[in-house]
């Protein structure tokens, strides 16, 4: 499995907090699925309300690795200063993160992003960019100091899967040493098992767990999901070809015709 | 003085950001903060000195994908 800046986690599912029918539901999905690392994020809070210290109080009881977000974000002065909170409310160096470009698709800004990843990783942190399959763009961010990248499959929340698989191939070829997860866009285990079928060491995803039927179901589909295309890239696949090779042996048939 | 908490006008009688925060009602709840955009961390809330119109944000952990 690959490290995470040191963290090996036995399941590399990462899985989103947010939109799930009530806490007690995504606490199932949590468990059911054996996520070792949560995404999390940061809100205003009103001094009577405290929704925000029950939540985290459900989080810490859960006994998961928190990877803060810098979702909404939209410039680096943004995505910087939200950093710097998470890291103190959450206790952990590990950020997710964000800085959106666009609201229709909310694509990355990868230019904001790599100027937000080098002031980040020079103060400490240890960050997870949520970028596009942009190899020129990871190679940036790896200069930034970034020790892992997370491509999109498809935009946040669109449940499409992965959609460009040739960019997202090219890319772990040309990074074959460096953990990627692909980050947004999974709607179903399939597209999860395809994208570590490709080699990829991790996927996070959030609303196709948590607006499913019955999301802690669905967590344990994608967890078997992510483990079985782990095997079968291990396992070495065939290549695709476009004519047919009989898979039973012609030799000694018996003459019929 | 008239602060805007997290968007809000409030008038406040503090002077520093940790007096602010206790006046409003945050005191012991597990909160990061900004001033003017920003951040202060909670070491330095007692020597974070306000003024009249300066904009704080309180956040809490809430759930994100």
């Amino acid at each position: 499995m690959a490290s995470f800046y040191g963290f090996e986690p036995q399941n590399p599912l990462f899985l989103g907090t947010a939109q799930y029918p009530s806490p007690a539901i995504l606490g199932e999905a949590v468990k059911r699925s054996g996520a070792e690392v949560v995404t999390v994020s940061l809100r205003r809070e009103a001094a009577a309300g405290g929704a925000g210290q029950a939540f985290w109080s459900l989080i810490r009881e859960l006994g998961v690795r928190v990877l803060p977000n810098t979702a909404g974000c939209h410039t680096v002065k943004e995505a910087v200063t939200t950093a710097q909170m998470a890291r103190e409310v959450f206790g952990t160096d590990w950020v997710k993160l964000e800085v959106i470009g666009e609201d229709d698709t909310l694509q990355p800004d990868v230019v904001a992003l790599i100027e937000a990843a080098r002031l980040l990783c020079d103060d400490g942190f240890k960050v997870f960019p949520y970028t596009t399959e942009d190899i020129v763009v990871g190679g940036r961010l790896l200069d930034a100091g970034c020790e892992v990248l997370m491509p999109w499959g498809a935009p946040i929340g669109s449940g499409r899967g992965l959609n460009n698989p040739y960019g997202l191939r090219t890319m772990r070829q040309h990074f074959p040493d460096i953990p990627l997860v692909v980050d947004a866009g999974i709607g179903l285990p399939s597209h999860a098992a395809q994208a570590m079928e490709l080699g990829y060491d991790g996927i996070l995803l959030n609303t196709a767990v948590a607006k499913a039927g019955d999301p802690a179901a669905m967590a344990e589909a994608f967890a078997l999901a992510i483990r079985a295309g782990r095997i079968a890239f291990e396992a070495q696949p065939i290549e695709a070809r476009d004519m047919a090779a009989p898979s039973t042996p012609v030799m000694g048939k018996a003459f019929l015709a | 003085m008239t602060l805007l908490l997290n968007g809000a006008s409030r008038d406040v009688a503090a002077r520093t950001l940790a007096e602010a925060l206790d006046e409003l009602g945050y005191a012991g709840k597990i909160v990061a903060t900004a001033v003017n955009g920003a951040f202060v961390p909670a070491r330095r809330r007692a020597e974070c000195n306000l003024s009249d119109g300066d904009r704080i944000e309180v956040v809490a952990p809430m759930q994100g994908g």
